[in-house]
């Protein structure tokens, strides 16, 4: 996988990790693919929803020792 | 304009008085169709706070000036967030403090009435769950009947009373909430009761619980009678205090009844329940109050935001207890359950002592409706 940009969103709550992620997504340009990193458990189903309505796509998560991680591609 | 903090407690006892006000929930929409503040006069909107991160311009007029507005999410910072918009656009809003995960956890306590040689019964109302516990107090001394985790609620609420708790029970081994029963019989050194048929596993001492058994609370005889009531599980126990209430546990609630699948053995127990209620409760007096452990609709609760009502008038209205034929009965409470409670296998596990899961693990396996009856 191809990633065009990493966001640490670790140790923010909710709705910070959402919030940074939109902000890096809008410097970037579709098909582009940005991987997030959160600790925050309620980040898990926000960012899917958020990529969701927002027309990106989520790619794959998974989750190591407390750290989510996110690769979502910019629709 | 201004944005306050609203608490649980005060957004219970809104709900409680049936006030109407308005709610604009910022959860994403799966977490608001599982599960939310419920009240009868209650007018919802629900946008997700990603999908208002430009501004709150577009949904502003379908927000009402005219009643209060409270911003609600899973624990308080986007509804915070939601709210401060909504302030700079001219608004005065609520949000609520702690978010759902301070409505889950809040009790309301609730005298529901006194008892006849002095003392009284209380029930704890946990109203955004839906969780009914008490305390029957007497002479000095407490008994707590399916404590919620939130221990220090029930401690407290007896130190305010100046009563000592010196026994603590549990109508079942639960499979929505996390029982604080054995906590809090540890903390006050006092005897934890379970009954046996549903302790097989658990890893920790208790007092077996037994059909026939009296538990006295204080000096004047209050009793709490055991009555063998299997079907929820195979162990439910409801208890007789004071000959005026029926504890009925996860049995027979206001407005359904228990189910019997969340040990894995509908099939099994569905037999037991209908002994249960069209046989042994069928036994007892008709003007016996009923004091379940849960409600299920914000409008099982009554005026003064108890949940209570007499066994005859429960005989003649509650759907479940009236369904003569028991081959319809068997397929109304196996063939058309309701999804199950969140994390109910792990919650079970919990209460068994095999697992110990920390406070916010326990806290997320809670999220939700409790889920614990068919209708």
């Amino acid at each position: 996988m191809n990633i065009a940009k990493v966001l640490d969103a670790k140790a923010l709550a909710c709705p910070m990790p959402v919030v940074r992620a939109r902000k890096t997504m809008k410097e970037m340009e579709t098909g582009e693919i940005l991987e997030v990193l959160t600790t925050d458990k309620g980040s898990v189903a926000d960012l899917s929803a958020w990529a969701k309505s927002s027309g990106h796509e989520m790619l794959d998560q998974k989750e190591d020792a407390g750290v989510f991680t996110f690769y979502i591609k910019k629709g | 304009m201004t944005v306050t903090a609203m608490t649980a407690g005060e957004l219970a006892k809104k709900v409680i008085a049936k006030e109407s006000f308005f709610i604009l929930d910022v959860r994403n929409e799966d977490a608001f169709e599982d599960w939310k503040v419920e009240g009868e006069n209650i007018q919802y909107m629900n946008v997700p706070y990603f999908d208002l991160l430009d501004g709150v311009e577009d949904v502003l007029d379908q927000i009402p000036t005219d009643k209060d507005v409270v911003v609600i999410c899973a624990k308080e910072g986007s509804s915070i967030f939601v709210a401060e918009m909504l302030s700079e656009e001219g608004r005065n809003v609520h949000y609520l403090q702690v978010g759902m995960k301070a409505w889950s956890e809040h009790l309301e306590p609730v005298k529901v009435g006194d008892l006849k040689d002095g003392g009284a019964i209380y029930q704890f109302v946990r109203i955004g769950k839906g969780c009914l516990s008490y305390m029957v107090v007497s002479d000095g001394e407490a008994a707590v009947i399916d404590a919620t985790r939130m221990t220090d609620v029930f401690m407290n609420y007896a130190n305010e009373l100046g009563v000592t708790i010196t026994n603590v029970l549990d109508t079942h081994l639960h499979a929505d909430h996390i029982s604080g029963g054995r906590k809090i019989a540890e903390a006050v050194n006092g005897v934890y009761w379970l009954p046996p048929k549903d302790a097989t596993e658990v890893v920790f001492e208790y007092e077996p619980l037994e059909d026939g058994r009296t538990i006295s609370v204080g000096n004047t005889k209050i009793d709490i009678q055991a009555l063998y009531s299997p079907g929820h599980t195979i162990g439910s126990t409801s208890f007789i205090v004071d000959d005026a209430y029926l504890l009925s546990g996860d049995i027979l609630f206001i407005d359904s009844i228990g189910r019997p699948d969340l040990a894995g053995l509908a099939e099994d127990w569905v037999g037991d329940l209908r002994e249960t209620l069209y046989r042994r409760y069928r036994e007892l007096a008709e003007d016996l109050m009923v004091l379940p452990a849960h409600f299920m609709m914000i409008e099982e609760l009554n005026a003064d935001g108890s949940v209570a009502e007499k066994l005859g008038t429960l005989f003649a209205k509650n759907h479940g207890l009236n369904i003569e034929d028991e081959a319809e009965f068997r397929e109304m409470v196996t063939g058309n359950l309701p999804p199950q409670p969140n994390a109910y296998q792990e919650i079970r596990q919990t209460n068994m002592g095999k697992v110990v899961p920390d406070e916010e693990t326990q806290r997320e396996m809670e999220i939700g409706p409790n889920r614990c009856a068919v209708r």
